[in-house]
C-alpha cells in the first residue's frame, strides 16, 4: 500500500515505465540529445495548416510512438493525464479527440510532465489504472503567440529569457514490471516570490522547486547523494543558480543538480537565451535521455521536478508577480530496491 | 523553508545577467542609422527625379514602410531586430513591422476577426496616444496662438 509522509507519496510496489516515447521539431533535432528522440520533424509546422494543429499533432504523434513501443492499441489504455500551454489546454483535447481512452487534462504550466507522471503513478500503484499514462507538449510558435508576440514582429529577447521547446513527451506506467520504477512522488504547492518579470521565469520557480525538494528530503528519509543526478524542468542559467543558492542557505547543497532546459540545447551554439523551456521540455528529456538512461543501468536513481510558472498574460498585465510550482518524482533503474 | 521575497530579490538581482548595454546601444545606433540614412538616400532620390519636398518625404516613408513590409513577410527584419534593438523599433520601418507581423500571424482566424481585429494590436497604443497627443496640443494651440501670434 502507498504510504503517505507530509506532502510525499512512496510506493512499496513502485509502478513500472513500461513505454516511452519523445518527439521534437528543428531546433530539438539540431541538440544534444537528438539521438534520443524517436521522431523529429524539419518542418515545425508538421504540414499542418495552423500552429496550434502542429502542436496537436505533435502530441498525435507522440502517443502513436509510445503505442508502438508498447506494442499496444489506443483502447487498451486506462487513464491518459495530459496538458499543454495553450489556453484550455486544446492541443491535448484535440490530439485525445482521435484517441477513445479516458482522459484527465491538467494545467500545470511547464510543471505538467511531473505532475501527470505523479498522478498516473499513484493511479497505478492504488491498482486503479493497468495501463496509466502521462502525456504533454509545448510548441515554440503556439507559445510566443500566446504568449507574447507575432513570430514575425521585430521583438529583442532578454539574456534571462528562454525558448520553448517544440516537444511533446509521453510515458506509460503499469503497476508492476521490468522496466525503470516510480519510487516516490511529491506533488508541490503554489509559491509566488514577488518576481514580475515576464522574461525571468527560472526566477519565478525557483523558490517552488526549492520547496519541493526540501519537503521531499524532510520526510521520505533520502538525501541528495543518494541520486546520480537531481533533474529541474526548465529553471534555465538563472533559475538553477538560484535554486542552488537558495538549497545552500537552507544547508541542503546539491552537488548533483541538472536542468532538463539546459541540456536540451546546447547554449552556446543554439541562441536560447537562458536555456529551454515549455512543458515538453522536461517530458521531451525525461523520454529522450532520462528514461533510456535508467533503462540501460547509466543511471540508477533519480529525481524529476518539473517546475511551472503559473500566471497568464492578464496576470502579468494587471501587474500581479508570477507564481510557480514544483512536482517532483523519483525514478529508479529496474533492479535497483525501494 | 526560511527565505522571504524581500531576501529573495537581491538574489534575482545577482543571479539575472543584465542585457549588454554598450553592445545593444551600437547595434541600436548604426542600424537605426543606417535605415535613416536609407531613408535620406531615397529622399534626395525622389528630390532628383523633381518631386516637391513634401512629396519626396511622402514617397520616402512609403518606401521605407513598403520595404519594412515585404522584409517582415519575408522573416528577415525580426533576424535584424534580434540584434538591432531600437535601430529597428523606433523608425518607421517599425511600426510597419508592428502592423504587417500580427496581420500574418492572425490570417488563420478570419479576415474580419482575425486580421481586422488584431491588426493593431501592437501598434494600437502608438495610435491611441499619438492622436490623443495632437488633439491635446492642438487644444492647448488653440488657446495659445493668438498671444503667440
Amino acid at each position: 500500500m502507498p504510504q503517505r509522509r507530509g506532502d510525499v507519496i512512496l510506493f512499496d510496489r513502485p509502478p513500472a515505465v513500461d513505454a516511452w516515447a519523445a518527439v521534437g521539431g528543428k531546433k530539438e533535432g539540431e541538440g544534444p540529445l537528438a539521438a534520443g528522440f524517436d521522431l523529429l520533424f524539419e518542418d515545425n509546422r508538421l504540414g499542418q495548416p495552423t500552429w496550434e494543429k502542429a502542436e496537436s499533432e505533435l502530441q498525435r504523434q507522440c502517443m502513436n510512438q509510445l503505442l508502438r513501443r508498447a506494442g499496444l492499441a489506443p483502447d487498451a489504455l486506462s487513464l491518459v493525464f495530459g496538458g499543454d500551454l495553450q489556453c484550455q489546454c486544446t492541443a491535448s483535447h484535440y490530439a485525445m479527440r482521435q484517441l477513445d481512452v479516458p482522459f484527465a487534462g491538467l494545467y500545470g504550466a511547464c510543471s505538467t510532465m511531473a505532475e501527470g507522471l505523479a498522478l498516473a503513478a499513484c493511479f497505478a500503484a492504488c491498482g486503479l489504472a493497468d495501463r496509466a499514462a502521462a502525456l504533454t507538449s509545448s510548441h515554440f510558435c503556439t507559445a510566443e503567440r500566446q504568449y507574447r508576440t507575432p513570430l514575425t514582429y521585430g521583438g529583442k529577447r532578454t539574456p534571462t529569457a528562454q525558448w520553448t521547446a517544440t516537444a511533446a513527451g509521453a510515458v506509460l506506467l503499469t503497476p508492476t514490471g521490468r522496466g525503470p520504477q516510480v519510487g516516490a512522488v511529491c506533488f508541490g504547492r503554489v509559491r509566488d516570490f514577488d518576481v514580475t518579470d515576464i522574461n525571468n521565469m527560472g526566477a519565478a520557480m525557483a523558490p517552488a522547486a526549492a520547496e519541493t525538494l526540501l519537503r521531499f528530503f524532510a520526510r521520505s528519509g533520502r538525501r541528495p547523494e543518494d541520486y546520480d543526478a537531481i533533474y529541474t524542468g526548465d529553471l534555465g542559467f538563472v533559475g538553477s543558480r538560484l535554486l542552488l543558492e537558495i538549497l545552500q542557505a537552507e544547508g541542503l547543497p546539491l552537488q548533483n543538480h541538472q536542468d532538463c532546459g539546459l541540456l536540451l540545447y546546447d547554449r552556446a551554439r543554439q541562441q536560447v537565451k537562458a536555456g529551454g523551456s515549455g512543458a515538453g521540455c522536461s517530458a521531451a528529456v525525461l523520454a529522450a535521455h532520462i528514461l533510456p538512461g535508467l533503462a540501460k543501468g547509466q543511471l540508477r536513481r533519480v529525481l524529476l521536478l518539473s517546475t511551472g510558472a503559473l500566471m497568464s498574460q492578464t496576470t502579468f498585465l494587471q501587474g500581479e508577480s508570477i507564481p510557480g510550482i514544483a512536482h517532483l518524482v523519483e525514478l529508479l533503474a529496474p533492479d535497483v530496491p525501494v | 523553508m526560511k527565505l522571504t521575497p524581500q531576501q529573495y530579490k537581491p538574489m534575482v538581482k545577482a543571479a539575472s545577467p543584465p542585457s549588454p548595454l554598450w553592445k545593444d546601444c551600437l547595434w541600436a545606433f548604426f542600424v537605426g542609422g543606417a535605415i535613416c540614412l536609407l531613408g535620406e538616400g531615397l529622399r534626395q532620390a525622389y528630390l532628383a527625379q523633381g518631386f516637391p519636398l513634401t512629396d519626396a518625404g511622402t514617397l520616402t516613408s512609403v518606401t521605407l514602410i513598403a520595404l519594412s513590409g515585404l522584409a517582415t513577410g519575408l522573416g528577415l527584419y525580426q533576424k535584424l531586430a534580434a540584434k538591432a534593438g531600437a535601430g529597428t523599433l523606433v523608425p518607421i520601418t517599425g511600426f510597419a513591422n508592428a502592423v504587417v507581423s500580427p496581420a500574418i500571424e492572425f490570417k488563420e482566424e478570419g479576415f474580419i476577426t482575425g486580421v481586422g481585429a488584431k491588426l493593431f494590436l501592437i501598434a494600437g497604443p502608438v495610435i491611441v496616444y499619438g492622436v490623443a497627443a495632437s488633439s491635446l496640443w492642438g487644444l492647448v494651440w488653440y488657446v495659445l496662438r493668438p498671444w503667440v501670434g
